[in-house]
């Protein structure tokens, strides 16, 4: 469980004047389940982009799977499930079909696609769904869809970003059951950011806090309760507000 | 619906890691297909079942058959007249016309760039609306993939399209004239339906262009149809305002009135459809010897027959080229500013 898998070295990134990500130092080990806390804008998205490739760092390094994402994008995205804030799917085809499609991009045969994409489908609880074209679907619908379009590729690790945004509350639990058990059984990374800091708090290992492009605090709730508190035992709504709401204590 | 077993998925899994032989272009179902090959055919189903492409198919071949109908009607009267011509007489199913409907090139011409404008231009914009392109640009493909399969797929559908019409006309021809073309005849049809590719090409490329710079489909579409209007009704206009401005008071010598002729017919040829009807007209009218104006010591001695084809396409080359140029130009400008576009979920 203790093996890096993600690794940020000073990461930066540069937009002309603003600074979206500023001098990022992050691990994320395997078999973790990570959250990324933040205001909007705090550079939790830009840096989840530089881990897959998407956006080229100004300065720093990043390392997935061993693998240097500017150099290699592809070693990464075969290994790397990702799922955009407010996902979107072909809207003229059915949901087989776009999970279909993800898996075929991926390399895997047809039949075997066609099948994984409807073991996925019952999985996220879309089997009624399936035929229906993602034109329909709603939001919360999408997000699961989203959800089935990472796994089709057997990922190592699976970025979510807001995940659960959408889905309604008996959905959310069966949501995130789901990622502790990929986790449990098949050893998922998943790195996860969410606004709902209950939803963090119950599921993920270890968090950490950005701010204006900073990381503010990284670790486990313990940990960051005793940093910010000097005492163990606050939840993280607490230490959260700590960080965003006057929060001169530390 | 968590009871479902994870196990299942779990053994397909490791059996997948196993057998990972990409990168081979075969159509059967066992083998995996390159990813690459998988968009171009995802893509190309997505053209041919959009209502815009089934419309703009009716309007092109319903509108070049009865260029043909007509073109047939005529034969009868044009079939009359003794000229050098009347070898080519197979071509002039494409050229003919009896004055209420224009001939099956003119009609290319004009609806060519529409078909061309309609199939890109919304390539990479709705992508980004639909929040589908950080979705697939996070599968292991390289991001050129997606501009190259779109610009693949849409040339495949209309080379598909031309090359049916071309062969439909050829046909028609062969029924109702009973007179089968020679192989030069044949030979200028196929250049014509290379020609016409290019130039459906060639805006189908500069909408892809305005698909990446605008964001809003409707805005894209618009600003391709824009060019496609000032193209074929207002620049001809404002090259003759330019070409009376210019004209000289006094025409002092043959030379340089052809001078001026050339001047103004050049400034006409960058006008993309300027350059496919003089390269059309070349190809099918064998008995045009030259697209500029020659004075009379070039003429003399010149006798009126038809041009081989390799003298014909010679003289269409430099058309040709400067299409097919524009063509991988805008390509070039479309494929910089994609790659260099920060993708972000919509």
């Amino acid at each position: 469980m203790s093996e890096p898998i993600i690794e940020l070295v000073d990461l930066t990134k540069k937009y002309r004047l603003f600074t979206a990500v500023d001098h990022i130092n992050l691990t994320v080990r395997k078999g973790e389940i990570f959250g990324f806390l933040g205001p909007n804008g705090a550079g939790k998205s830009t840096t989840i982009l530089m881990m897959l490739g998407l956006t080229e760092p100004t300065e720093g390094s990043v390392r997935v799977c061993g693998i240097d994402p500017e150099r290699q994008p592809l070693g990464v995205k075969r290994r790397v499930g990702y799922l955009p804030e407010d996902v979107g799917f072909y809207d003229n085809r059915d949901g087989v079909f776009n999970l279909i499609y993800t898996a075929r991009l991926n390399s895997i045969p047809e039949d075997e696609a066609k099948t994984r994409a409807l073991e996925l489908l019952q999985l996220v609880g879309l089997e009624d769904a399936a035929q229906k074209n993602a034109g329909q679907y709603s939001r919360g619908m999408r997000q699961r869809l989203g959800l089935a379009d990472v796994l089709i590729k057997n990922p190592e690790i699976a970025i979510l970003d807001e995940p659960t945004s959408g889905i309604d509350p008996q959905g959310v639990k069966s949501f995130l059951n789901l990622i502790l058990k990929l986790r449990d059984e098949h050893g998922l990374t998943v790195l996860f950011s969410s606004h709902n800091l209950h939803q963090v708090e119950e599921v993920c290992d270890r968090v950490a806090i950005f701010n204006s492009g900073k990381l503010q605090a990284v670790g486990d709730i313990e940990a960051l309760s005793n940093q910010v508190f000097g005492e163990s035992g606050h939840n993280l709504e607490e230490i959260y507000n700590c960080f965003f709401e006057g929060g001169t204590e530390q | 619906m968590m009871n479902v077993n994870i196990t299942a998925i779990s053994q397909k899994r490791f059996n997948n890691n196993a057998k990972k032989s990409p990168y081979s272009m075969s159509l059967n179902r066992n083998k995996v297909q390159h990813p690459f090959w998988v968009m171009v055919s995802k893509e190309i189903s997505d053209q041919v079942r959009s209502w815009r492409f089934i419309i703009l198919v009716a309007l092109i071949a319903l509108t070049c058959l009865a260029s043909v109908y007509t073109a047939l009607t005529q034969f009868p009267k044009s079939a009359g007249a003794k000229s050098s011509e009347d070898i080519f007489f197979f071509l002039k199913l494409f050229t003919l016309s009896d004055g209420t409907l224009p001939s099956f090139t003119v009609f290319i011409s004009f609806l060519g760039p529409l078909l061309g404008l309609s199939l890109g231009f919304d390539a990479i914009n709705s992508e980004m609306n639909r929040g589908t392109l950080s979705r697939i640009l996070s599968q292991p493909i390289y991001r050129d993939y997606i501009i190259n399969a779109k610009f693949l797929a849409a040339l495949s559908v209309v080379s598909f399209l031309f090359v049916t019409l071309g062969l439909l006309v050829v046909g028609a021809g062969l029924i109702f004239l009973g007179i089968p073309p020679t192989v030069d005849e044949l030979w200028r049809v196929i250049f014509f339906v290379l020609l016409s590719i290019v130039y459906v090409a060639f805006w189908l490329n500069l909408s892809i262009f305005f698909s990446i710079i605008f964001r809003q489909s409707a805005t894209s579409a618009l600003a391709g149809i824009a060019v496609w209007i000032f193209f074929s009704i207002f620049y001809n206009m404002i090259i003759q305002l330019i070409a009376k401005g210019i004209a000289p008071q006094q025409i002092y010598s043959e030379q340089q009135a052809v001078n001026f002729q050339n001047f103004v017919l050049n400034l006409m040829r960058l006008n993309p459809s300027q350059l496919f009807s003089d390269a059309t007209v070349t190809l099918l009218m064998p008995s045009v010897r030259s697209l500029g104006a020659l004075t009379m010591a070039q003429v003399e001695g010149a006798i009126p027959t038809p041009l081989p084809l390799g003298q014909s396409l010679l003289m269409v080359w430099p058309q040709v080229t400067g299409l097919v140029a524009g063509t991988i130009v805008l390509f070039a400008i479309s494929y910089y500013l994609f790659m260099r576009r920060e993708v972000r979920s919509r």
